[in-house]
């Protein structure tokens, strides 16, 4: 039997080998403790899908081992799939289905009796503002409306692990918000998520740990501050009042104008940026406002998969 | 899952499986009706009265058990091929594979969602026949076993073409190239007595002949094979299809990958 001190999910040399010689995941061990956030980065291809399938069970796994909450999942297959929620990348309720019924429809696959389902149905589609569309073909559904269904069915059965894949791709900046602030919400309650996700800044604002997927390998497992701290530089990018024709001189700065009126100046982790503003102040160049060249983490994400090439 | 939590996930796809037929009932009942009073029409009325007796009935009451079990062969294998490719396609079919349902549950669930549909246009198609024939019960037992066995059967099948299917083309071919030959060579229309012996014996392998004659014994005491026979018949093929059906829901690429 399992208990929530056992981890939420535990993944031991885990391999998945498509066809004769295709090896998407290559041994890979991952833990994640329970009440995490914890995100699961990599580009396309690299096995975050395959992962997620074996998770939920639509994927079989060719060697190693994976529990839930310390429910095995060959030998403990029904208890193990009680614990998840999966909210998969693309909308796969029944198009002609209405949305009250794919909830207490999805309840009872759980063993969940109508009655119950029926109250966990109405709570979960007026918190996503769903209730007023509760008997609308669900394929008429706009596609945050769809987005909120998706994960509104992953919570019916109220699983201890929520597994959501690329939740807010193609969600306007408003909902996405909105999303993020319900997922931590439910975070703080105890539950436990695993998050993959193309947008870094996602994972940055709302995971506690990551671990990097590349080519079937974990490359980094840690948490999103040690991960952050390993970037050594960062490049700003500073707007200035007049044009800019020649790259100003900084001792210690590397300045490069990428337009007439803008510069890129590289500082070094640690690296104060005083010196940098007084010497242009001295150079006669305003500069009106600063911002970050890229996401810090997409930075470092880069590089992390770069290495592996 | 307890056996209650079984029970709950089991009536849960029967009301799903019954909602749907029922939500799109312009095409799943009002066309096969359709099609079974033409028949009765044509092969009953217009052309069954120059034919006169066969097997000792009045042509319509004799192919009217045939019509019958041919609506639920049809009804109960597109309700459940139809249904679950559906649901592969559109990838709803997730909801219930990462659910803690067992296999055998999704596979009784389905089945029985296909027998309900079947049973539904069968027991519809058997009054409207009532219009055009007059027949009463032979054996109320064997009539009942033989359609719930039928129906259960070409249940499995529709479950087991849905879960090899890969295209619309795949759920179309079987009813096209297989079933529908297999019914109309049946015994539907005709005695396998019409038959010269090559023939007579070569209808033996078509497993349609068992559930028709089997189905018009109950209904009229009239049958070419022996009823024994035929419920053995049925019975082995449930048992195969039922097994073969399990493990492909368990094992097949096109589910899990």
């Amino acid at each position: 039997m399992s208990n929530y001190k056992q981890p939420a999910l535990a993944i031991s040399k885990l391999r998945k080998t498509y066809g004769a010689n295709f090896e998407a995941l290559k041994g890979i061990d991952l833990l994640v403790q329970a009440g995490d956030f914890f995100a699961l980065l990599g580009p396309n291809g690299a096995g975050k899908s395959t992962t997620i399938g074996i998770i939920c069970s639509l994927v079989r796994k060719t060697s190693g081992s994976l529990s839930i909450f310390g429910c095995d999942i060959d030998t403990d297959f029904a208890n193990a799939k009680k614990y998840i929620g999966v909210v998969p990348q693309e909308f796969n309720f029944h198009q002609f289905e209405k949305p009250f019924h794919i909830l207490v429809t999805q309840a009872g696959y759980y063993g969940i009796p109508r009655r119950i389902a029926e109250v966990r149905a109405e709570k979960f589609l007026r918190e996503f503002g769903l209730w007023n569309h509760r008997f609308e073909a669900a394929r008429n559904l706009s596609g945050g409306m769809k987005r909120r269904l998706m994960i509104a069915r992953a919570l019916i059965h109220d699983p201890q692990l929520l597994v959501l894949d690329e939740p807010t791709a193609g969600v306007d900046i408003e909902l996405r918000r909105a999303m993020w602030e319900f997922l931590r919400e439910i975070n703080r309650q105890g539950k436990t998520i695993i998050l993959t996700t193309h947008y870094l800044e996602e994972a940055e604002s709302l995971c506690k740990n990551v671990a990097i997927i590349d080519q079937g390998h974990i490359v980094q497992n840690t948490s999103i501050k040690s991960l952050i701290k390993q970037l050594n530089r960062e490049t700003f990018v500073l707007d200035t009042r007049d044009e800019v024709g020649i790259p100003p001189k900084v001792d210690g700065y590397p300045i490069a104008v990428t337009d007439t009126h803008c510069l890129e100046v590289e500082v070094e982790r640690g690296q104060t940026i005083n010196p940098l503003f007084a010497e242009l102040e001295r150079q006669s160049i305003d500069v009106l406002s600063m911002r970050n060249k890229t996401n810090r983490l997409e930075e470092l994400f880069v590089n992390l998969v770069e290495k592996q090439l | 899952m307890s056996r209650y939590e079984i029970w709950i996930s089991f009536v849960t796809i029967v009301a799903r499986e019954i909602r749907r037929f029922l939500r799109i009932w312009p095409q799943t009942i009002i066309p096969p009706i359709i099609t079974i009073v033409l028949y009765f029409l044509i092969f009953g009325n217009l052309i069954g009265g120059r034919i006169g007796h066969m097997s000792g009935l009045p042509y319509i009451q004799f192919v009217a058990p045939g019509l019958i079990m041919m609506s639920v062969i049809t009804n109960s294998y597109s309700n459940v091929v139809s249904s679950f490719f559906g649901s592969k396609f559109q990838k709803n079919i997730e909801e219930l594979l990462i659910s803690p349902t067992p296999n055998s549950v999704i596979l009784l669930g389905y089945v029985v969602g296909g027998m309900s549909r079947g049973l539904v246009i069968g027991a519809i198609v058997t009054i409207m026949s009532l219009y055009f024939a007059k027949f009463s019960i032979h054996d109320l037992n064997v009539t009942i076993a033989i359609i719930l066995m039928t129906s259960m059967m070409f249940s499995l099948a529709g479950l087991l073409n849905a879960i090899y299917a890969n295209s619309f083309d795949d759920i179309s071919i079987v009813p096209t190239f297989v079933l529908t030959p297999l019914t109309y060579l049946g015994g539907v229309f005709y005695s396998t007595q019409l038959l010269d012996e090559f023939w007579a014996k070569a209808a033996l392998i078509n497993p349609v002949l068992y559930m028709v004659n089997a189905f018009r014994y109950g209904m009229c005491g009239v049958t070419d094979i022996d009823i024994f026979w035929a419920f053995f018949m049925v019975g082995i093929s449930i048992i195969i299809l039922f097994a073969f059906t399990l493990r492909q829901l368990e094992y097949s690429s096109s589910l899990r990958s």
